[in-house]
């Protein structure tokens, strides 16, 4: 990859504009326009996302990709067209990278790109394989439980291996403009471009570990940039600017944002976003190394820049992350306003009177949660209790037996005339009954494993 | 009694049905003094009632911080879980919010304006 139109060979700028599936749809747009960017990552798959896009694959093989992006991709047309070193990597191939490619190349003709290519990356669904994986002895135990697979294989609905940078990297040495995966590390987004562009050795450990670092503070968008900030007043995040790796070929990179947007880069945004979701944070497990986040030190060089030198790593494991997701049942929540006096007493009377009402007609749920949420219910016990002049009456249930979930969701509006004085804001209808998707963390042997990089 | 907000900040979030809670000092001072007081223990005793089996504790003193990683402790996690807070978000703000003795030397700990 040659090196973009405001950079050089041993500089890149890599910005992130999406965090999540649902995330601002105008940050893509803002940061090709203002980013001086040589690669735009988009990243769209949260664990539980995958099972989600699995059912909808298996009702229409055409679809089980992120759709979001293919709108950001139309808005994106016209910097693409100006911009034509701007490459795009995106996880947003879900469930059906091949399927997403489909439709990327149908925009990016509607816009008269016709010679940008798209690199797709595949090979991380392990669905089809895994009774084939199975007999071969992979057994898929439960990384928390340490329990079989058998004990949930038949309500499989997607399983997936987290892959790593090098098909990424692969598929832009082979010309890709845009590259389209489905379950990638999220740091991968990052690390593989910038791989890529210096061509750092895959056991180039602390090399590796600079892409993972930077890769892991940018990848939930504007986290890194001020959001979620415990000192939030000091900044404005109406119009919160996404944040911009400048990466060096050396692996010394900073993180700052578009100039004249809104959000904070700082020590304290940084260290936060340092740490989220890590566990050991001196081995941070990813398929191309363990990161050791307790190297970097962070320097603050001007406003909103901050630089990360010296992070070190060590050789990654022998085995691939694998994400299962499997049926376990039904589940529905509502919420009532309660007025006070007595606001939280009043509150838990109409959830016990309600879940005692569902017991009377045989159809009490397995699992039931009560809720008075102002009155420190949202981490009982931990908070300090209050009395509030109203809460919000908050009712869960969870259960195999979808019947007993949707009488459940019938049983909450009567509360507004039959419960206490003082139930209100009953306006959205009836609770929603929804399919839960539980989570099984697993590992495979990563010589089990083909990723498959195709250019069209 | 201070709140251990006014020493450090912190950011927390799931890991499938465990969390982990990043409790980071605004300068070496707090980090010193925050990791001697703040044990694997009182953590756990703090977070009890959410029904958290263990409760380990790491050091990144590059950024002064202590990361807490709370097993079991979302009631199920971000699929199962019928709490509000299913992944856990809320956990930092709640940990700054325990009340700590002042410690002798309080101002070289506060927060210095970014």
């Amino acid at each position: 990859m040659n090196h973009g139109q405001w950079t050089t060979d041993l500089m890149m700028r890599i910005g992130n504009g999406c965090g999540f599936w649902g995330d601002n749809i105008d940050a893509p747009i803002e940061l090709a326009a203002k980013g001086r960017l040589d690669v735009l990552t988009l990243e769209y798959l949260a664990e539980l996302t995958m099972s989600i896009l699995a059912l909808q694959k298996a009702k229409d093989p055409q679809s089980g990709f992120a759709t979001d992006f293919i709108d950001v991709l139309d808005r994106l047309g016209p910097y693409l067209q100006a911009q034509p070193k701007l490459k795009i990597v995106t996880n947003a191939g879900g469930m059906n990278p091949h399927g997403c490619a489909t439709k990327v190349k149908s925009i990016l003709e509607k816009h008269g790109l016709t010679s940008r290519r798209i690199g797709i990356v595949s090979g991380d669904d392990l669905l089809s394989r895994l009774n084939e994986l199975l007999a071969a002895g992979h057994a898929f135990t439960n990384l928390d439980t340490g329990a079989s697979l058998e004990t949930i294989r038949e309500r499989v609905v997607s399983a997936n291996a987290y892959l790593g940078s090098k098909p990424i990297a692969d598929a832009l040495s082979q010309g890709a403009d845009i590259v389209i995966t489905g379950r990638v590390a999220d740091a991968a987004l990052t690390v593989g471009p910038a791989a890529n562009r210096f061509n750092w050795r895959w056991d180039d450990w602390d090399r590796l570990c600079a892409g993972t670092t930077a890769g892991h503070m940018i990848e939930c968008g504007a986290q890194a940039t001020g959001g979620l900030w415990m000192n939030w007043q000091d900044c404005d995040l109406a119009n919160v600017g996404y944040p911009i790796v400048e990466m060096q070929a050396d692996g010394s990179f900073i993180i700052t944002k578009p100039e004249g947007t809104g959000g904070a880069v700082n020590i304290e945004t940084v260290s936060e976003q340092l740490l989220y979701e890590v566990g050991d944070p001196a081995a941070y497990l990813t398929p191309d190394v363990v990161a050791d986040f307790t190297t970097p030190t962070l320097t603050q060089k001007s406003k909103d820049v901050v630089e990360v030198q010296g992070c070190k790593g060590k050789p990654a494991t022998d085995t691939y992350k694998v994400s299962i997701a499997y049926r376990d049942g039904f589940a529905a929540s509502g919420t009532l306003v309660i007025a006070g006096p007595d606001a939280a007493a009043k509150a838990r009377r109409c959830g016990d009177m309600l879940l005692a009402r569902l017991d009377r007609v045989g159809a009490k749920p397995r699992y039931s949660h009560i809720e008075c949420l102002g009155a420190g219910d949202s981490l009982p016990g931990v908070l300090p209790v209050v009395n509030s002049p109203e809460v919000v009456l908050r009712v869960s249930v969870r259960d195999a037996d979808k019947k007993k979930v949707e009488r459940f969701s019938k049983e909450f509006a009567p509360l507004v005339t039959s419960g206490p004085p003082g139930v209100t804001g009953y306006t959205t209808g009836r609770p929603s009954v929804r399919e839960v998707f539980a989570y099984w963390p697993t590992l495979i042997k990563k010589d089990a494993i083909r990723p498959e990089v195709t250019v069209i | 009694m201070i709140p251990l907000s006014m020493i450090a900040h912190g950011r927390s979030g799931d890991k499938g049905n465990h969390a982990n809670v990043a409790v980071i000092a605004y300068t070496p001072e707090g980090f010193a003094w925050m990791s001697l007081f703040l044990t694997t223990d009182r953590v756990a005793k703090y977070f009890q009632s959410l029904g958290v089996t263990k409760v380990e504790r790491f050091e990144a003193e590059n950024v002064f911080g202590l990361n807490f990683l709370l097993r079991d402790v979302l009631a199920g996690g971000a699929s199962q879980s019928m709490r509000s807070d299913t992944q856990g978000k809320t956990l930092a703000l709640a940990l700054l919010r325990m009340e700590i003795e002042s410690p002798p030397n309080l101002d070289a700990m506060t927060r210095r304006r970014p």
